[in-house]
């Protein structure tokens, strides 16, 4: 199967639990673990080729601009790792399955549980380092996800979100060092990385790189300092906590490590950073875990353990220690995923993890008891258990140091003997002792469902034990082979004969055992002793870069919207200036055409509608009245200069937009007080002026140039009639050329009428509802709303103005015109008929949905495009012929004009929708609703009869 | 003649960008529409100012001596100018949806009104965050 394959499976795993989840529980579990399953088989098969010592790759291109690829490999490692997640996987969506209770939604929690064995997946058979992040970042948010699945409780809260914060923070720590190395590489592939160990590691960035990828490493793998995050974590389910704090996530950061030891390792630096970090983790957790009362914090400590022991052998950086820390994480994830499935049992069957409740289950509960002390035996490093034999292997290791030697070698006999302690306890306090009558719920053993996977590992505990070579010979070899390099034939025996490791494991059993009996006593010396808690340091340094973070957001932004624009305008300007003056405009090249005497009295008449607008805006009436001016000198100006079509735009826009704006403001105050100092005025005058300048400024400059790229204006001109069909060259880019973008603009236009659609329905519900309904209007109404001489015009005008709609609509491919201005214009026509007669009375006279008629528009639209797939063409390419009919001259039919009849519906429905909108509203304020056309009545037999 | 385009240009940015450092929805809103005509005329003269040569095909024969002005910018300007009302529209009903929910057309957010409030001293942090956990 290729890896590809195999990493992409958990992924698709993750959709089934939520189709499934309704035909049960069993069924979504078997869904996933099929899946994993599967998985796991297409892993399985490559054994043999990697056992040749074949790497299985498979490439795809993603980004390779970016040098991103899809590039996934196979090797040893991998192979290991991958057994790992998903062997240990498949066990733990089994015991998910009877472990979580009918209240717990299982369906979430296996997509999560699958997402995140995705993303380990995809960790570990990454062959590019970018991919190899994005995964590392995907486990982080799963983990989250999972550790904090109890939602209801705080403690699984905050412990997701430590988790998150710290593990975060080394994903970006590392995220900086793997690209620094990628950048020393040359390539991003970890092939081409791992190649390339005398760059790197003469690089004089090697360091920085280096230490960075390590805060990546060690904050995943719970390394000292930043081990606290562990114990935390522990409040998610314990599937969970026995899943990624056992198995896989924590060993991530070892995987890292593993996986870059041929060109980082062999250094001093790496040397002292790994070695001391993962020796000072290993003796803290061992020491933490002897005096932990929960359960899982006991293991959970002892995980933080015996993750400092394997770095610490990554950190020797010789041959045989890598071979030890290999065997030592096959055997690590056999024992304590079991263990923490026993504790998930005794939480399970005793309602408490407390130790101190606990003790003398060994009758209540023998077959958790036999699983437990087997894989606690393990963990203490008991011959002829697997923890023995990788126990000794440190050990000697650290017995043929170069450097240090006795340090390492009087620290590490210290944490084993802690080691043996934790371990023996686990055993001792939990299920020796006699047996009591006050557990919190009467202890029972679970199912076969529950112990069959811890079961199973034990299994292996002690298979591995007796025959290391055969059960485990083979992974080892092919593993360390990848890690270091070079081929590797281990011999793993059980009896070294007389060493000094062996006399320090003794020393550290018979230690251990002594420190047991005299629990009680040290462990109130313990308690009395003054500890830093993680916790609230970590609690505090979160709520300070909070507190500054919100500073900060509360300083930029104040809720002020002035100052907003201020600082906005003020950067443009400064930005504006900063290119003006850095880069070159090139020459004045084109003359100045002559000002004739129109030109100039349309100039005049905006410079004066501006300047009133500046003095009368207060006056809101009057202000409306200076933007209609504006805007028609602005058509004007289009019309002058060549650009007929916008004219028409502009000016039919005009018209819309003021009767919008003066609906608005029949509600809102019709007056502008003033509110700011004559100072504060002054000021924002400036930057007005200065914004005026600068936009003026630039203006000029750009009309007294040439182009300073050839133009594609050319291609348009040349190609309008010939592929395009038409003469209106300005139509043709808009239905044709650049119709993709009047397709998403038409689209826009339809999603903002849709946006005051729903503004309005929230407004005409709760407190606005009643405030409308109570609506005061400040200003006195005309006596005659209806007048006559409006209706009757309107009326004369509406069928003109549709025809005219029409005509501009069809000839728009050829002459000005087009969906865009016949939209507006119909939509004018319509408008005048409800200004007339009043909403209500129109309404009833039209039956055109408008939000129908946007959707139309747009379905028209994008049909037009489609079709010219029938023709093998792609999107809105568009197709034209002449056709004749009887009695009428020969005309043109391009499929241009279906484009162009979406956008002028969608137009049409816009408009019509925003007004119907700002309508319902004054309906809602108690206008009255007539039902007349006019307010004169003119019929006869509706007149009140006079008394005679 | 570009002395008055470019200038014309100019005073109503000037007018735009001073309604909108005011205080009240409705100038903003106003402000908004004058910045409009600005921009749109703007990226319009970007295909250089020329009269009465609207790109209106006059022959279909390549080789024709016709001169057009620009009709690029034209399209674009097309359809910002109806975006434009589109969004015209939708800033007038939020001014508006704004003065009805809100009493009074203030464009500036009390700090009571926001979501998250300013915190004064590091003890409203804690709080916070107790009352979150």
């Amino acid at each position: 199967m290729s890896p590809a394959l195999i990493a992409l499976l958990p992924f698709l795993g993750a959709l089934l639990p939520g189709l499934l989840i309704r035909s049960g529980r069993t069924v979504a579990a078997t869904a996933c673990g099929t899946t994993t399953f599967v998985a796991l088989l297409g892993l399985l098969l490559h054994i043999p080729a990697i056992m040749r010592g074949e790497v299985i790759t498979a490439r795809f291109e993603w980004l390779p601009l970016i040098q991103l690829n899809a590039n996934f490999r196979i090797d040893g490692l991998a192979l290991l790792f991958g057994i790992l997640i998903l062997g240990i996987g498949l066990l733990i969506i089994t015991y998910a399955r009877f472990y979580l209770s009918r209240q717990d939604s299982i369906g979430k929690f296996y997509t999560y549980l699958m997402l995140f064995q995705g993303a380990m997946i995809g960790i570990v058979l990454s062959d590019n380092i970018l991919l190899l992040l994005i995964f590392w970042e995907l486990t982080s948010l799963s983990s989250f996800l999972l550790i904090g699945y109890w939602r209801h409780l705080p403690a699984g809260r905050q412990g997701a979100r430590m988790a998150l914060a710290v593990t975060g923070m080394g994903g970006l720590a590392m995220i900086a060092g793997m690209l620094i190395l990628g950048q020393i590489a040359g390539s991003y592939d970890i092939s081409d990385i791992l190649n390339a160990r005398e760059a790197i590691q003469s690089s004089p960035h090697y360091t920085t790189a280096l230490i960075l990828i390590l805060i990546g490493a060690f904050t995943k793998s719970a390394q000292f300092p930043f081990h606290f995050w562990l114990p935390h974590a522990m409040a998610a389910p314990t599937p969970v906590s026995a899943y990624l704090h056992s198995a896989t996530m924590v060993k991530a950061g070892l995987f890292l490590m593993a996986r870059l030891w041929p060109v980082l390792s062999g250094t001093p630096e790496w040397f002292w950073i790994v070695a001391t970090t993962g020796l000072v983790t290993m003796l803290l957790g061992a020491l933490i875990a002897t005096f932990k009362d929960d359960l899982k914090a006991l293991l959970a400590f002892s995980t933080v353990s015996h993750l400092g022991l394997i770095t610490m052998l990554l950190g020797f950086g010789t041959h045989e220690a890598a071979i030890a820390a290999v065997f030592h994480i096959i055997n690590h994830a056999t024992f304590k995923a079991a263990l923490f499935m026993t504790a998930g049992i005794i939480d399970h069957g005793t309602h408490t993890r407390s130790i101190a409740r606990l003790g003398g289950l060994r009758k209540l509960m023998p077959v958790t008891f036999l699983i437990g002390t087997v894989a606690a035996l393990s963990m203490a490093g008991i011959p002829p258990l697997n923890g023995f034999l990788s126990k000794e292997m440190m050990l000697y290791e650290v017995d043929h140091l170069d450097m240090a030697r006795q340090g390492f070698m009087v620290v590490a006999t210290i944490a084993a003997l802690f080691s043996v302690c934790y371990s023996l306890r686990f055993i001792v306090h939990v299920f020796l002792g006699p047996q009591r009558d006050d557990y919190p719920h009467h202890p029972h053993d679970p199912g076969f469902g529950l112990w069959a996977g811890p079961a199973l590992l034990v299994v292996l505990v002690i298979l591995i034990g007796l025959f290391p070579n055969t059960m485990a010979g083979w992974l080892v070899d092919a593993s360390a082979s990848a890690v270091t390099g070079q081929v590797t034939e281990s011999d793993i025996y059980l009896w070294h004969g007389v060493n000094n490791a062996l006399i320090m494991s003794i020393l550290a059993i018979a230690g251990g055992a002594v420190l047991l009996s005299m629990h009680r006593p040290v462990l109130a010396l313990w308690d009395r002793t003054p500890r830093p808690d993680a916790k609230t340091i970590f609690d505090w340094l979160v709520l300070r870069v909070v507190f500054m973070g919100r500073a900060l957001t509360d300083a930029l932004t104040n809720g002020s919207m002035p100052r907003a624009l201020a600082a906005f305008t003020l950067a443009s300007l400064f930005a504006g200036g900063i290119a003006w003056y850095t880069g070159s405009a090139g020459p004045v090249t084109r003359p100045m055409l002559p000002i004739e005497p129109i030109a100039f009295i349309g100039w005049l008449m905006a410079i004066a509608a501006t300047g009133c607008m500046v003095f009368f805006h207060r006056i809101r009436v009057l202000a409306l009245v200076l933007v209609g001016i504006v805007g028609l000198v602005v058509s004007i100006f289009f019309a002058y200069f060549s650009a007929p079509d916008l004219a028409l735009t502009q000016i039919s826009v005009e018209v819309v937009t003021v009767i919008l704006l003066l609906l608005a403001l029949n509600f809102l105050p019709k007056r502008t007080l003033t509110e700011t100092s004559s100072l504060h005025r002054g000021w924002d005058a400036f930057i007005a002026t200065l914004a005026g300048l600068g936009f003026g400024g630039l203006t000029y400059a750009v009309l007294r140039r040439d182009f300073a790229f050839p133009t594609i204006s050319d291609y348009h001109l040349a190609n309008s009639y010939k592929l395009g069909g038409g003469d209106n060259v300005v139509n043709v880019i808009l239905v044709d050329f650049r119709g993709y973008d009047t397709f998403g603009e038409i689209t826009v236009l339809g999603i903002a009428a849709l946006a005051i659609f729903a503004l309005t329905q929230t407004l005409l519900q709760g407190r606005s509802s009643k405030r409308l309904l109570n609506w005061v209007h400040d200003h006195r109404r005309a006596g005659d709303r209806h007048p006559l001489m409006l209706v009757i015009a309107t009326r004369v005008i509406l069928p003109i103005s549709l025809v005219v709609g029409i005509y501009i609509f069809l000839r728009g491919h050829n002459l000005p015109g087009g969906g865009f201005i016949a939209g507006l214009v119909v939509a004018v026509a319509l408008l005048m008929q409800y200004m007339a007669s009043g909403y209500a009375w129109a309404q009833d006279r039209q039956g055109l949905p408008y939000h129908a008629l946007i959707g139309a528009g747009v379905v028209a639209a994008g049909v037009t495009g489609i079709g010219a797939w029938f023709n093998g063409k792609p999107f809105l390419t568009s197709a034209y012929g002449y056709f004749k009919l009887p009695f009428l001259e020969e005309f043109e039919l391009a499929t241009a004009m279906g484009f162009d009849l979406g956008v002028f519906l969608c137009v049409v429905g816009a408009v019509m929708l925003a007004l119907n909108s700002l309508s319902r509203i004054a309906r809602k304020a108690g206008v009255t609703v007539n039902t007349r056309p006019m307010d004169i009545d003119l019929s006869d037999e509706d007149q009140p009869k006079e008394a005679n | 003649m570009e002395i008055l385009v470019a200038s014309a240009i100019g005073a109503i940015t000037a007018a735009g960008v001073y309604l909108i450092l005011r205080l009240r929805t409705f100038a903003v809103v106003l402000g908004m529409t004058m910045l409009t005509y600005a921009i749109n005329a703007f990226l319009f003269t970007s295909g250089r100012l020329v009269v009465d040569l609207p790109p209106i095909l006059l022959s279909h024969d390549v080789d024709s001596n016709h001169v057009y002005t620009d009709p690029l910018p034209q399209a674009l300007v097309l359809t910002a100018i109806v975006i434009s009302f589109g969004m015209t529209a939708v800033v007038v009903m939020m001014a508006l949806g704004a003065f009805i929910e809100g009493g009074d057309d203030h464009i500036n957010m009390p700090d009571e009104d926001r979501l998250m409030p300013p915190l004064k001293t590091i003890d409203d942090a804690k709080q916070i965050e107790d009352e979150t956990a």
